[in-house]
């Protein structure tokens, strides 16, 4: 019965992308989020979603490809964000909210000033029947960039997480990696947005890893927790949306929460036993 | 033999000099206390040290000493205390170094590692996690990690703060050895003027527009006004 529905499911070419994607991005989205969720930098994600959906509705209005006019946009808007925030020009999560707020603004204006018919929703909420060939394909790029960042720089990644002035003293070159995780950052997110929207995608990113904290004593078990919670969340959450005709970004999220309440739960009870 | 020699710094930020002219030396052994109130400039000095702030007047010279193989502990309360992270892991990235690319951690960094994890008796907790230690562990563990970094040179920043005197009598055991014993130039800031805290022989002190720099005794005398 539950082979013959999975059978079903998968018997559409759009859940079959949708799977090869999120899967991959789930995986992304946990081994970016772990450094900035634990440097306190979770908003980053949702700051960046925002800029996306901008970008989306622009390039819908000008007749271009959404997923390739928005990766650079996003990428600049990254960038800016990490120069307003080290030249201390606007702090942190006010440097967060002028981009992002600025690039919603601009974005709904342009469309309405138009009066293009643009999916305004889909951006939003996330469209699984969105997702193209060529969605699978940078995002396949996406995961093996990810994994030899990560392959080979995972020590320098948790030194800067940890302690960024430590790593800065002892010679890692701590620019370099702000900037290789902005870029991957935002096409995480660029990509992410067609799946999960861009009011929900930033979830991806934060709550594998919040989950993953729960019980993980060492970073090393705090990043594959997150990628492994992220996928599997991401496959009950697909499943779920479509046996029960709900949204997949908000049931993916719904699902995240759920783990999240579960491990907190569990994580309370042990405690008390403990003590 | 000197390490570094500051001469005519100028430190500060966005144009605006925190510290004006120093001219001071450290020499190899050196234990050197560096004491001031709030706002003084103790971070900036160490940061301009550690090639974090450059100096917008004067130079620092290095002699002898790589400026990143020095060893760097930071306050406490600058690393998130409920970090997932083993210490294992914190004390070996303390031998990252300048190296771009590095898969694994070898043989021998993780052989020194466990040598400044025994060395300040804390190998036991090698695969605890630091979010479950003390505060007078978690200082060690950050200890064993700048020693990681260095054989010459280490610059502490207030490393008693927040520790109960047990603990902070403890760590202070294992500096003084750290400087005895293994030769190990040390810097340390502190904001306490109590004697207990003056453990160097020679104090930098950046209290208002009077810059010493001298003998501890030198400078306790001084301190009393005689």
């Amino acid at each position: 019965m539950v082979i013959n529905n999975l059978i079903e499911i998968f018997s559409y070419s759009f859940m079959i992308r949708a799977l090869i994607v999120g899967v991959l991005l789930s995986f992304c989205a946990a081994l970016i989020g772990t450094p900035l969720v634990l440097r306190k930098n979770s908003m980053i994600g949702d700051g960046l979603s925002h800029v996306g959906f901008g970008a989306f509705a622009i390039a819908s209005v000008l007749g271009l490809a959404p997923i390739q006019f928005a990766i650079p946009i996003v990428i600049i808007a990254s960038f800016f964000i990490l120069q307003l925030t080290e030249s201390n020009i606007i702090h942190g999560d006010a440097a967060i909210a002028l981009v992002s707020i600025s690039a919603l603004a601009v974005g709904t204006f342009i469309v309405s000033l138009t009066g293009t018919n643009v999916d305004i929703n889909s951006y939003l909420f996330g469209s699984i029947l969105s997702i193209s060939n060529t969605d699978i394909l940078i995002t396949v790029i996406l995961t093996i960039a990810i994994s030899l960042l990560y392959l080979f720089s995972h020590h320098q990644i948790f030194s800067i997480t940890f302690d960024e002035t430590f790593a800065k003293s002892i010679g890692v070159n701590t620019k370099l990696y702000h900037l290789a995780f902005a870029v991957l950052c935002s096409i995480v997110v660029v990509l992410g947005m067609r799946l999960m929207g861009a009011l929900l995608i930033s979830g991806l990113i934060i709550f594998p890893v919040l989950s993953a904290g729960l019980f993980s004593k060492t970073y090393r078990s705090t990043i594959i927790s997150s990628a492994l919670i992220a996928i599997l969340a991401f496959l009950v959450g697909l499943i779920a949306s479509y046996s029960l005709n709900t949204p997949t970004g908000a049931t993916i999220i719904i699902v995240n929460l759920v783990f999240f309440i579960i491990l907190k739960f569990s994580n309370l009870l042990s405690s008390s036993f403990k003590s | 033999m000197n390490l570094i020699k500051c001469q005519n710094l100028t430190l500060g930020y966005d144009g605006h000099p925190v510290l004006k002219n120093l001219n001071f030396n450290i020499a190899e052994g050196d234990f050197i206390c560096i004491v001031g109130e709030n706002g003084s400039g103790k971070t900036t000095l160490i940061r301009g040290l550690l090639g974090l702030v450059k100096p917008t007047k004067g130079k620092i010279i290095y002699d002898r000493l790589e400026r990143n193989s020095i060893g760097y502990m930071p306050q406490e309360t600058r690393v998130d205390a409920h970090f997932p992270a083993s210490v294992f892991e914190i004390v070996l990235s303390g031998t990252l170094g300048q190296k771009c690319f590095k898969p694994f951690y070898t043989a021998t960094d993780k052989k020194i590692a466990l040598q400044n994890l025994r060395l300040l008796g804390i190998e036991e907790l090698r695969d605890t996690s630091f979010a479950d230690l003390s505060g007078g562990q978690r200082q060690k563990v950050l200890l064993a990690r700048s020693l990681c970094a260095t054989s010459k040179m280490l610059i502490l920043d207030e490393p008693s703060n927040n520790l109960d005197a047990h603990s902070k009598a403890e760590l202070y055991r294992l500096i003084i050895k750290l400087n005895r014993e293994f030769k190990i130039t040390i810097l340390m800031v502190t904001h306490d003027l109590d004697h207990d805290n003056l453990i160097g022989d020679k104090i930098l002190s950046l209290r208002g527009q009077d810059f010493f720099f001298g003998s501890t005794k030198d400078f306790v005398r001084r301190l009393h006004g005689h």
